[in-house]
């Protein structure tokens, strides 16, 4: 075990230093001048010539590399080009929109998807197993944009149970929740229908082992060899579906930050690359990066701890 | 094929999936009404005879322009396609020829660096870069499918690689790359036609969700996904400008699905008989 965690460690570092090198590059590309950009068009050549060595920007493409990421590891992400305040409390601002808003969306999600998961697959072939298949066919086809239109305009606008956008902040907990409500359906919706048939097909694939049948011959019921047998084992593909859907709420929530109003990460780098922005977008991508490949991780050594057959694998 | 239209899904999904390629095939040749002018003594109509979906801000006709529309989507989203299937089919291929050695090793790291990427997070970041425009949401998209389609192909051919007719062929002399090419790729088609259908669907969807924020195609090339952002304001008393576009959206979407689960359960002779 603690060789395969090593090895996974081992390999978690080179995803984030191959992950920086290519955010730092991509972001080298967009033309344009920081510098130039935070002091304006009628800044003098000196100024801006300043400005440009006290932000490095005057040094070459690997001593700014190495600036970025040995910043970035002692938590210094750098300062914001347009707001002149350090990225790092940009972000603390915001990471408490969006990382509740993903949990959320994933509880949410997760709580569809097992009970009609286990449904359709137990029985199998009946209406209820036609009715979430095709429910979740739909789920996966509509758009999350549109959906979140239809409902601020139906629950929010017309009938008023929900706000149809902003923050209000986490002092109040339960106006927080209720604001973040609308926005984590959305986001769930897609991700509860993908879950859902993930888990009714792994848990048939399960159901018609050998050793369900020996389950049953050995006297269980159906709902016991359902729950003491088929469940853990049908849980690998969902767990691995989980980890990455986790991933996706946490980057992918940028359209829906936006249309909610939400002040999260995805609004804010949304912000920073149209502002060009640069050191902000940098950043930001960053650590969204970092959390996608530890969640990844995270889920190998879950596995890993859970079926010690993978251990010898890897 | 025959056997395909048999499954109720696939005959659903083609006929849904038919009827907007058909629909944009049309549009060059026809469309109800043009839709380049402003004409707003005929704004906001509802849906009636005349404008069957009814007319937007401009007096503009919604059903052509969701003709027109449904052109932007399925090119963005071949191209797209095309781009994962003609870089990512020849790599996974490669590496499965090579299993284990350094380029196997080095396509399998890359392909796992794509993944770790939220997708949406650098379709904005490329288009950010390079401007909004039709061309990059496509190569925003493609990169994306890169992966899935090498990831894809070398888990197929790798079980390939093992089979007799295989090594008889490597007996007989041939080299692993016109092995790969001649033996492995025709026996992963099926493989790909399912997953290039499922993609396909996902790229209509990233189009439309790129469009939307303002990052795909421009205007006055008319997008499903501008047509709904330029909607928001006016669904509370237009409600018919969104409700088009996004069903448009969700049909073909919903009808590619539906083909593409059936074929799978075609190609795959152990689902079927789990089927019965």
């Amino acid at each position: 075990m603690l060789i395969f965690t090593l090895k996974r460690l081992a390999s978690l570092g080179l995803s984030l230093i191959a992950a920086s090198v290519a955010i730092f590059f991509v972001v080298e590309i967009i033309p344009g001048d920081p510098a130039r950009l935070m002091l304006g068009i009628n800044a003098t050549q000196d100024a801006v010539d300043a400005l440009r060595s006290q932000m490095g920007l005057d040094q070459g493409l690997l001593a700014r590399y190495w600036l970025w990421v040995s910043g970035l590891v002692r938590g210094d992400f750098g300062v914001s080009y347009t707001y002149h305040v350090p990225v790092a409390e940009m972000v603390q601002g915001r990471v408490w929109v969006s990382l509740p808003l993903a949990l959320y969306a994933l509880l949410l999600s997760t709580a569809i998807a097992f009970p009609i998961g286990i449904l359709a697959a137990a029985k199998r072939g009946s209406w209820a197993d036609w009715l979430v298949m095709g429910g979740t066919q739909l789920g996966v086809a509509i758009p999350n944009f549109w959906f979140a239109m239809l409902m601020v305009s139906i629950l929010a606008i017309k009938y008023g149970l929900f706000s149809a956008g902003g923050f209000p902040g986490w002092e109040d907990p339960l106006a927080a929740m209720k604001a973040l409500t609308l926005p984590a359906v959305v986001l769930a919706l897609p991700q509860a229908s993908i879950l859902a048939r993930v888990m009714r097909s792994s848990l048939l694939d399960t159901l018609s082992e050998d050793f369900m049948r020996t389950a049953r011959a050995k006297g269980r019921s159906a709902r016991g060899a359902m729950v003491h047998h088929a469940l853990r084992n049908a849980m690998i593909p969902v767990l691995t579906i989980i980890g990455l859907q986790f991933s996706f709420l946490l980057a992918g929530a940028i359209i829906i930050e936006k249309i909610f109003f939400l002040p999260g990460l995805g609004s804010m780098i949304f912000t920073a690359i149209t502002q060009r922005d640069l050191i902000v977008v940098e950043s930001v991508v960053m650590l969204l990066v970092f959390a996608v490949i530890l969640v990844t991780f995270l889920v190998d050594i879950t596995y890993a701890m859970v079926d010690p057959r993978l251990r010898r694998r890897a | 094929m025959k056997r395909a239209f048999r499954i109720p899904g696939f005959s659903i999904g083609f006929v849904l999936a038919f009827t907007f390629a058909a629909a944009a095939v049309l549009s060059y040749f026809w469309t109800p009404f043009t839709v380049d002018g402003v004409d707003i003594v005929n704004k906001l109509h509802t849906p009636d005879a005349t404008n069957w979906f009814g007319t937007d801000q401009f007096g503009r006709d919604i059903f052509s322009m969701i003709m027109i529309g449904a052109r932007t989507s399925i090119a963005v989203a071949i191209v797209a396609v095309g781009i994962g299937v003609l870089l990512g089919v020849p790599l996974g291929l490669a590496a499965a020829a090579r299993k284990g050695a350094l380029l196997d090793e080095v396509i399998m790291r890359g392909n796992d660096l794509i993944f770790a990427f939220p997708a949406l997070l650098i379709a904005i970041l490329i288009t950010a870069v390079f401007g909004p425009s039709a061309v990059n949401a496509i190569i925003a998209i493609g990169i994306f499918n890169i992966p899935v389609f090498a990831r894809l192909s070398r888990g197929g051919a790798l079980s390939l690689w093992t089979r007799d007719f295989v090594l008889a062929a490597r007996v007989a002399g041939k080299s692993r790359l016109r092995i790969s090419f001649e033996h492995i790729l025709p026996n992963i088609t099926n493989l790909l036609i399912v997953q290039g259908t499922i993609q396909f669907s996902l790229g209509i969807l990233a189009e439309a969700a790129l469009s939307y924020i303002g990052l795909g195609a421009q205007p006055p090339i008319p997008s499903w996904g501008r047509m709904l952002a330029d909607s928001q304001t006016m669904v509370s008393f237009a409600p018919h400008l969104a409700l088009f576009p996004g069903l448009a959206i969700v049909l073909t979407v919903l009808g590619l699905n539906l083909m593409g689960d059936a074929l799978r359960d075609l190609f795959d002779p152990k689902l079927r008989r789990g089927r019965r």
